[in-house]
């Protein structure tokens, strides 16, 4: 029951929200961040029972024979739900301010459709088979195409064609056809420990099918199918930042490392050599977005490409195939997103209070928003995974496992990346605390408003006690390969 | 009420048939349609009855007036033909609910009895072509309909109808002729005009010249009726300058009916019997069918004019339904029957659409409705719906023919991948032409004088149930799967 409630809170707060704006904004706002809450409370309500080892399930009905529209809770989702919606709470306390601040139009259409999208993800977590997954996958994307257009402008309607055009074109092109093949060779797509593909699928075209998976699944942005997420930046940033640092992105790696876990099973996998190519696609595109990211001037452009960077880390230490790897894989998802939702707020909190979008205008500013650039230091340096941050931690287990593995490659390419992430990351931190502001340059401004503040500041609290305090995490994602008890 | 089961396939015919000229005599518009409404309705009903009734794989058999068969008219309901029924019934009924706003714009009030008689003679051949085992019935009811369906059309407000009905008359009356001389020439050699007689009979004389020429005309002839790419050119302006209810109507039904015949008469006649034919089945139709499903899906990505936007596309719609039954499997006939279903539940919902938009809309091209989702909220979301239903979004029925589509083809041998690889291509340019729309109604800036309001209730009432359809039967799929199931094994099963 609790898993439906999960579904049907946000579906249900996205028709409270659309009532209530008819009497007050106010009210509407009231409206969301109940929603939120109550729906983090119900998912977090699900954690004790998967800690101790329950897998709840329910099959809600059969679409056609053989086809169940399902849901089952296992620790990889559940993480992924708990993750979502307790930082919906956050990102929408930081909405309420960022979208009054900007004076921004359709908020209602705003709030509404970020509650849909958040039932999308819901439903992506806890979905148990691959067509159920498929089914709010796509929902997810056309769910979020009304937020990234936003503003309606020419430009905004080049980005968000661009936007949905690379999503739908890889899912319906290359997804589909992926899940229709497993369930025409397995005669089901349920997600099982261990994978459902051996003996069914073997040799070059195992690699093929894991190759349908990998760019089919477009939200994890694998180069070359990355472009959607810099054309995703041109929505409101509190939509940056939860949708696409956390909910849409997370989404595919999440189902990417699901589908490596529970239909191919990490053993098949590693013992079929024509999969190995996708650990050098994903640090071919780690290594090539952080230097694209080096040369961008735009702030939440450059962020865009540092996204793409590291969903890649955890496509490849999914495709590592060693369990300590795959934990890795889990944790980066949690730590990324501390990191990487704090660096948007604050880019937020820098456009809301000077209206500034581009790196070179940043110098000094650290003075005029102290908090806003302290928050976006932590982020930064969870980015680079400098301790005492979240960032360190998974790169700490990913590591772990390409040493596991003896993979060298995985090694050389996470310290390079280390390397290029200071690189990009760290001028931008030293301008804006130690940069002298150019004269007249811009209009007087201190920090955002209180409401962005609070936001960014709790996200970027989370950056540094996800470092101190990962254990139940960790201890969740390790029952994935050894059940509750190891 | 047993007594009246027994004669369930006779009263599909009759009770349109009949209700026709009392819709007549009635002379009073509203009266009319409710006559007219509650006839299509007592005939869905009836469809519904037959359809549950033949669901365990039975056939019902019915002889009129008594006389066995092949002397007297058979009539014979299987799976195969209560599916049909449903899709045919089920939209004129939809069609119906809303029309009466739709129809005041198109028609004088005083023709408004003689078009709905039309339309109940045009419901009637269609249900009599579903119904009968005959193949002579067939041609017979093929022209009740037909006919009547040039007058729906020619009652088009735009005097470009009337040059659209013409090339329709002509092209149609050629199809219809065509399949006639196939079905003399069978007779000829046979003696009989039941279709299950026949293909018994047909057996002794199999290899013979004049069977072959037969079935050569008949594919053709039936082919040309159901807009068989090339063979189409008829359709895109028959269903643009119709009135729209019209074209909500035909659209979902008109081509597929023939489809049906073509399918029955080939899988029960000609496949068993000839030999080779499943090889010069699938070669006609298989490059046919990709050729419409690319160049419709491309012409229609380009075109202007909203309606022929949607009739092209269901000329690349009907691509996927032959594409189905060129490959000559029950998987492919599965996903052939599924998508004649589900392709009739988004494409009458999309032409509802136009019709609400019609209603304050002199002229349906593109750029008229720029930002009109600010004053009809209602008829664009409809329409979002219904365009994601026929792109095959996951959760949509157009989704579920997809799915039955490319496990066919997957499962077809070498070629497979190559056709998933056009499947998906189409589909894509579909989220082209159906997101076009969308863009533009949605984000750029309405026309300030043009005063525009959303569309009557009773219209959006029976748009937004066949968008509630496209979603039901894309979540629960069991009842159209089931029957597409059986009626395709039906059909393979001829084969042995």
């Amino acid at each position: 029951m609790t898993i439906l409630a999960s579904l049907a809170i946000p579906l249900a707060g996205a028709l409270a929200i659309m009532l209530a704006a008819r009497i007050s904004d106010n009210l509407r706002e009231t409206m969301t961040l109940i929603t939120s809450v109550a729906l983090a409370w119900n998912v977090w309500s699900l954690l004790p029972a998967i800690m101790a080892g329950d897998r709840p399930e329910i099959i809600l009905f059969e679409v056609i024979p053989g086809i169940e529209i399902g849901f089952a809770i296992e620790p990889l989702g559940m993480l992924f739900a708990a993750l979502a919606s307790a930082l919906w709470i956050v990102n929408s306390v930081y909405s309420i301010g960022y979208m009054r601040g900007n004076n921004e139009k359709k908020q209602t259409r705003f709030y509404v459709f970020f509650a849909f999208s958040l039932a999308a993800t819901i439903g992506i977590a806890f979905a148990a088979n691959l067509f159920t997954l498929f089914l709010f996958y796509e929902a997810l994307t056309l769910l979020t195409y009304p937020l990234v257009s936003h503003k309606g402008d020419e430009k905004t309607l080049r980005s968000a064609r661009v936007y949905l055009g690379v999503l739908l074109t890889t899912s319906i092109g290359l997804l589909l056809p992926a899940i229709i093949w497993t369930y025409l060779v397995a005669g089901n797509g349920d997600f099982t420990p261990g994978g459902i593909l051996a003996g069914h699928v073997e040799g070059p075209a195992l690699g093929l099918l894991l190759g349908l998976f990998v760019f089919g699944i477009g939200k994890a942005a694998v180069m070359p199918v990355h472009r959607w997420l810099p054309a995703a930046m041109v929505a409101p940033t509190p939509v940056s930042a939860l949708l696409h640092a956390v909910a849409v992105v997370k989404a595919g790696v999440f189902t990417v490392t699901k589908v490596i876990v529970y239909i191919f099973g990490i053993e098949h996998l590693f013992s079929t050599p024509s999969s190995g190519w996708l650990l050098y696609v994903a640090a071919f595109t780690i290594i090539a977005a952080s230097l694209v990211a080096l040369r961008q001037t735009n702030i939440k452009r450059l962020l865009a490409y540092s996204t793409v960077a590291q969903l890649s880390y955890v496509i490849m230490a999914a495709a590592i195939l060693k369990p300590l790897a795959e934990i890795g894989a889990s944790i980066h998802m949690v730590a990324h997103a501390f990191g990487k939702i704090t660096l948007f707020f604050a880019a937020g909190a820098i456009y809301t209070a000077s209206k500034k979008t581009e790196i070179g205008q940043l110098a000094g500013i650290g003075r005029r928003m102290p908090w806003t650039m302290t928050a976006f230091t932590i982020g930064a340096l969870s980015m680079i995974g400098v301790p005492p941050t979240g960032g360190f931690v998974s790169k700490w287990f990913i590591l772990a496992g390409a040493f596991q593995a003896d993979n060298y490659v995985a090694i050389f390419t996470i310290i390079t990346s280390t390397v290029l992430n200071a690189a990009y990351f760290l001028p931008i931190v030293f301008i804006a605390w130690f940069g002298r502001e150019t004269e007249g340059a811009g209009p007087d401004h201190g920090e955002a408003p209180l409401p962005i503040i609070i936001a960014l500041t709790t996200t970027a609290a989370l950056t540094i006690l996800f470092f101190l305090f990962n254990g139940p995490v960790i201890a969740l994602e390790a029952q994935i390969f050894g059940g509750p008890s190891s | 009420m047993s007594a009246l089961q027994a004669h369930l396939p006779a009263l599909q015919v009759i009770v349109p048939m009949l209700t026709a000229p009392l819709v007549i005599l009635v002379k009073e518009r509203r009266l009319c349609w409710a006559a007219t409404l509650l006839a299509s309705f007592c005939s869905l009903a009836i469809a519904i009855s037959l359809c549950i009734d033949v669901l365990n794989g039975d056939s019902i058999r019915y002889l009129m007036g008594s006389w066995p068969a092949p002397w007297g008219i058979e009539l014979r309901v299987d799976t195969f033909s209560a599916l049909l029924l449903l899709i045919v019934n089920g939209s004129s009924s939809l069609a119906l609910i809303g029309a009466t706003a739709s129809l005041d714009r198109d028609i004088e009030s005083s023709r408004q009895p003689l078009f709905y008689a039309a339309w109940l003679l045009a419901l009637a051949g269609l249900n009599g072509i579903l119904v009968t085992a005959d193949a002579f019935n067939i041609f017979v009811f093929m022209e009740i309909s037909a006919l009547a369906s040039y007058v729906l059309i020619s009652a088009g407000p735009n005097r470009r109808a009337l040059p659209a009905v013409f090339k329709y008359l002509i092209m149609g009356t050629i199809g219809a002729t065509f399949y006639l001389i196939g079905v003399g020439l069978i007779y000829l050699m046979t003696g009989t005009l039941n279709i299950a007689d026949m293909a018994l009979r047909i057996q002794d004389v199999a290899d013979q010249k004049a069977i072959l020429v037969a079935a050569g005309f008949i594919t053709i002839g039936l082919a040309l009726k159901a807009a068989v790419f090339p063979m189409h050119i008829w359709l895109p302006n028959a269903y643009t300058y119709a009135p729209n209810m019209v074209t909500v109507f035909l659209a979902a039904c008109a081509t597929k009916v023939s489809l049906y015949i073509l399918l029955r008469i080939d899988f029960f006649v000609f496949q068993p019997n000839l030999s080779g034919h499943d090889f010069q089945f699938s070669y006609f139709l298989l490059p046919m069918s990709l050729l419409a499903i690319l160049i419709a899906s491309t012409v229609a990505m380009f075109e202007p004019n909203l309606k022929r936007l949607l009739a092209w596309s269901s000329v690349a719609q009907i691509g996927y339904i032959t594409l189905g039954a060129s490959l000559v499997s029950v998987a492919g006939l599965t996903a052939s029957l599924l998508h004649m279903f589900n392709h009739a539940l988004a494409k009458g919902a999309l032409f509802l659409v136009i019709a609400c938009l019609g209603i304050s809309l002199s002229h349906l091209r593109i750029d008229n409705i720029a930002g009109i989702a600010k004053q009809m909220p209602w008829t664009m979301a409809a329409f979002v719906l219904a365009g994601l239903s026929l792109i095959g979004v996951p959760g949509t029925a157009g989704f579920i023919s997809k799915w039955y589509l490319i496990t066919a083809t997957l499962e077809a041998g070498s070629w497979g991948p190559a056709l998933v690889a056009i499947i998906i291509i189409s589909s894509l340019m579909a989220v082209v032409y159906i997101w076009r729309i969308v863009e533009i109604a949605y984000f750029q800036p309405a026309d300030e004088q043009a005063v525009v309001s959303e569309a009557p209730f009773f219209l959006l009432l029976s748009t937004w149930i066949a968008v509630a359809l496209n979603f039901y039967f894309g979540l629960s799929a069991a009842l159209p799967v089931e029957l597409a199931d059986s009626a395709a094994r039906l059909l393979m099963g001829q084969m042995r």
